[in-house]
């Protein structure tokens, strides 16, 4: 079982997780965070003093996969959050040693 | 010290209601006259009673609106408290509102204890008022011919309430975000009885050595700006710098906080300004109209020059602008005509824009801006009654340098620097007393956490 963790942008979240529907990934958690990489913040002034604000909003999506579906589900989200310009984000794609179903006690890849 | 200070409280408290049961007992009849008023007069008199004089009468449209404009001056408090609270940051909205809140209720007692008597009451010296009318004594329901003959004693005195009341509030933006609230208290206190009160004496009493110079402070402008913007600087230079200042952002955290109490402010101004006519009439017509159009003013000049400078104009720039026209307008809102006002409110977004960025050359954090817009506005307005008077608005007033008169722009120059010093030096005074025996500051800690937290126990917004 693998995580991907992809920090893509905002305005990219409804066409990642249409996306991710289309090839049979039904669950993810989503948090909101802020973060940079190579993108610039933005400049804000309030009465003449200038703030230069260099975390920029980003969306975080979680998957946890069975290792056969990981390429498959990277391209995916690759594909769908792709802008071309800076700040499109990164994917990150982690081990996980162990899944459990809550409301049944499943363990493995069948809780996926 | 506590227990000090308990002591303290009972005492008052059992004087304060000895002097009320005193004061109740006595005949609240007042000795009238029918005296002529300064003010345009609205609605004719009934025939008058045959062998007495006729006490003045009441008008009830005059009464009607003093009431309303009573009312449009007090919610202008509460809208100070959004206008402030948004541009603190979140941890510390409550603590910033709260500083306002509390005063209308703290200076509520304070003016009908002892601080309409010390501000209207009979004067002695043209210094200050004697106490006299402790307790709303022998401030009745009749009219009180030097002070609204038309209108009921206790209306000019409600009205004169609500000005007591977001004076010094305008002060708590300088030292927003870490001070004390128990010394915040105690500071609000002195320094209506030791500055407002005095002030408000020596330039609305009809007794004032300002006000026999021949001062024009028609609502408020060294009374109420220039007081509270210099006691401003006083407070942000001992008070000190907010932790972090310079180095950390600290924005606004809710500018559509900020917006809504700059229109409320905006609405209620017109009681400020329209109702220091005591009347409703022509004059306050004339009042509430360039009231109006000087804020409209401004609220164009200070955006415009944001965004000569700076590149955008930003709507903390329209309502501050805004806000500034209004300052400016106040002290000349009965004296003025229109295209004066347009000037002024110009002017005001100018000057007040250029004060507040000036600032940074300063050593001063002056969180929101109060020396510039309120010192700075108030400072204008009161010079350029001194240029745009004209007795052909209000004969009660005089003629300022472009009417002709050139000695009226020296007399409000000289109450605009009698007005900073005194209140300066007695601001810096009252705080370092108060500095050694109480502390101003919160710690380092409770700074970090917000006065939220720290003061009241509570957060803001519980998302």
């Amino acid at each position: 079982m693998k995580r991907v963790e992809a920090i893509i942008k905002p305005f990219k979240l409804d066409e990642v997780k249409a996306a991710l529907n289309a090839v049979a990934i039904q669950g993810m958690t989503v948090s909101e965070v802020r973060g940079f990489g190579r993108q610039k913040g933005h400049k804000e002034v309030y009465r003449g003093a200038e703030y230069v604000v260099e975390l920029v909003p980003k969306i975080k999506i979680e998957v946890v996969v069975a290792d056969q579906a990981v390429t498959r589900v990277v391209e995916t989200i690759a594909k769908a959050a792709k802008t071309g310009k800076i700040g499109d984000g990164k994917i990150f794609v982690l081990p996980v040693e162990e899944t459990v179903r809550i409301r049944t006690g499943e363990r493995g890849d069948g809780a996926l | 010290m506590k227990r000090i200070f308990m002591a303290v409280i009972i005492l008052i408290a059992l004087v304060g209601s000895a002097s009320l049961i005193f004061a109740e007992e006595k005949s609240k009849t007042e000795v009238t006259a029918p005296g002529a008023t300064e003010q345009a007069k609205s609605a004719p008199l009934a025939p008058a009673a045959p062998a007495t004089p006729a006490p003045p009468k009441i008008d009830t449209g005059d009464t009607a609106w003093m009431l309303i404009s009573a009312a449009l001056v007090l919610l202008m408090t509460p809208g100070l408290a959004l206008f402030y609270g948004g541009m603190v940051r979140s941890k510390n909205v409550l603590g910033t509102i709260m500083h306002s809140f509390i005063i209308i209720a703290i200076i509520t007692v304070q003016w009908v204890l002892w601080g309409y008597s010390l501000a209207f009451g009979p004067d002695v010296g043209g210094i200050i008022g004697n106490l006299s009318w402790f307790a709303l004594n022998g401030v009745g329901l009749d009219p009180n011919p030097d002070y609204g003959a038309t209108i009921p004693h206790q209306a000019f005195m409600i009205y004169q309430a609500m000005f007591a009341i977001i004076t010094p509030a305008l002060i708590t933006g300088a030292i927003a975000e870490r001070m004390k609230f128990k010394t915040f208290l105690v500071f609000t206190l002195l320094w209506a009885t030791l500055v407002y009160d005095p002030i408000a004496h020596w330039v609305w009493n009809v007794g004032g050595w300002i006000h026999n110079l021949g001062a024009l402070d028609f609502a408020g402008g060294t009374v109420v700006h220039i007081s509270s913007g210099i006691s401003a600087l006083a407070a942000a230079i001992l008070v000190g710098k907010r932790k972090g200042y310079r180095v950390e952002p600290m924005a606004p955290h809710n500018l559509p906080m900020t917006i809504t109490g700059a229109a409320i402010l905006w609405f209620g101004w017109f009681g400020f300004n329209a109702g220091s006519a005591i009347a409703a009439g022509r004059l306050s017509t004339s009042a509430f109209v360039v009231t109006h159009i000087a804020s409209a003013a401004a609220a164009i000049s200070w955006p415009l020059v944001e965004w000569i400078y700076k590149g955008k104009p930003t709507t903390l720039g329209a309502a501050s602008g805004a806000v500034a026209g209004l300052v400016a307008i106040t002290p000349a809102s009965g004296f003025v005509g229109a295209m004066p006002a347009l000037l002024i409110g110009f002017g005001a977004g100018i000057f007040c824009y250029i004060a507040v960025v000036s600032k940074n050359r300063f050593a001063y954090d002056d969180s929101l801006d109060v020396v510039g817009v309120h010192g700075i506005g108030g400072t204008w307005g009161a010079l350029a009654t001194g240029l745009f008077a004209s007795k052909a608005i209000n004969d009660a007033g005089a003629n300022g340098l472009f009417f002709g008169n050139s000695a009226l722009l020296g007399i409000q120059a000289l109450a605009v620097v009698v007005t900073w010093i005194y209140a300066f030096v007695v601001t810096f005074i009252l705080l370092k007393i108060l500095d050694w025996t109480m502390g101003l500051r919160v710690n380092e800690e409770e700074e970090e956490s917000g006065l939220d937290l720290s003061q009241h126990s509570e957060t803001g917004y519980n998302f």
